[in-house]
């Protein structure tokens, strides 16, 4: 019957399959957990978050020659609420690390993050007094792509790895596992110029 | 009749567009089961580099270090003896590591080196989870003993 559902789950050998698959008409027992995360390693929704050079990178990974749709990414969406992976590309100053957080803390719950080039793995060239020494201070990064700017390639490697991530079943499963939302309001200081 | 100048014809003309497309060259790179030539001059992973002989080329002058401009190489020099030889000169590294999440893959490090020990090679699959694996160490930069 599922004929679907097979050639969808057979893919992944993280999935739990009984039964000669040779032979089809096989049995697939797995649990619902396994299957919501194949779904969403495999339909995942970018957040446009190019912060500088790096991000002419992140969109070449979206052209027709690297083509991330293959990855069923391809609808980078502009509104955190709309998106469950952040690719900070660029470097991150420390007057934009605040709206990157408040960004991060509107996405939806399981959300990603790829820390997309040396700037924003660990600040890069940039150690003075603008720019954060990674942007792992400000939110959990998932998986660092190091390179300056990373080639598509280098990108698409990073996102594989996150898929594997994900399928492997490191989304939060229980309320415990779900990472840190502040929940009051933060203050924030007025700057005088 | 007007529905045919401003609807029908103007639908051909866009089909048309894309049967012409049909027939040009695919574009896109099947990335993780195809991977596309790189140029000769790419620069991505590091690799130190030994002589025929088997003698390491890095002599621990810290030149790469002075020179990289992230200041994510760290060499720390030690005197060969005759009993335990890694490289012709003097000294060699006992330690040399490079922060691979803050290199810019620049280059620098290749053309300060007096011995063209540390070249940059094409393999870009550097990305990973935790930001201490990036710490290559000697023993991951080396190339491996030549065939004798
Ligand atoms: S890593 Fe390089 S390309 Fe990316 S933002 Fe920094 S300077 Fe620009
Ligand atoms: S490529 Fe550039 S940034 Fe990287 S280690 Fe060499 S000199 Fe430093
Ligand atoms: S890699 Fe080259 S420049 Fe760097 S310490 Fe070794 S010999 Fe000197």
């Amino acid at each position: 019957m599922p004929k679907r559902l097979e050639t969808v789950v057979l893919h992944d050998s993280s999935t739990p399959v009984f039964g000669d698959i040779e032979k089809g008409g096989s049995v697939i027992v797995t649990t619902f957990d396994t299957v919501l995360n194949q779904i969403r390693a495999n339909s995942l929704f970018p957040l446009t978050f190019g912060l500088a050079c790096c991000a002419i990178e992140m969109m070449s990974t979206a052209g027709s020659r690297f083509d991330i749709s293959r990855f069923g990414m391809e609808a980078f969406r502009a509104s955190p609420r709309q998106a469950d992976l952040m690719i900070i590309a660029g470097r991150l100053s420390k007057k934009m690390a605040p709206v990157l957080r408040q960004i991060y803390d509107q996405m939806p719950e399981p959300k990603f993050v790829i820390s997309m080039g040396a700037c924003a793995s660990s600040g890069g060239v940039y150690n003075n007094y603008a720019i954060v020494q990674g942007a792992d201070q400000v939110v959990p990064v998932d998986v660092y792509v190091p390179g300056c700017p990373p080639s598509p390639d280098a990108l698409l490697y990073g996102i594989l790895k996150l898929q594997d991530k994900i399928k492997k079943g490191h989304s939060p499963k229980h309320f415990k596992d779900l990472r840190v939302i502040e929940t009051t309001p933060r203050v924030i200081e007025k700057v005088e110029f | 009749m007007e529905v045919v100048r401003d609807v029908v014809k103007p639908i051909i003309a866009g089909f048309g567009i894309t049967r012409r497309r049909l027939a040009h060259k695919k574009v896109t790179i099947m990335y993780p089961e195809e991977k596309r030539q790189q140029y000769p001059r790419t620069r991505w992973r590091h690799v130190l580099t030994r002589y025929e002989s088997g003698l390491e080329r890095c002599i621990g002058c810290s030149l790469c270090a002075g020179a990289c401009p992230a200041r994510c190489i760290y060499v720390q020099a030690s005197e060969n003896t005759d009993a335990e030889r890694y490289s012709p000169g003097e000294r060699y590294a006992v330690r040399y590591e490079i922060n691979m999440i803050r290199c810019i893959f620049c280059g620098y490090c290749q053309e300060a080196c007096p011995t063209g020990a540390i070249v940059l090679r094409n393999d870009f699959e550097l990305a990973n989870y935790r930001r201490e694996d990036f710490i290559f160490t000697k023993e991951m930069l080396l190339e491996p003993m030549p065939l004798q």
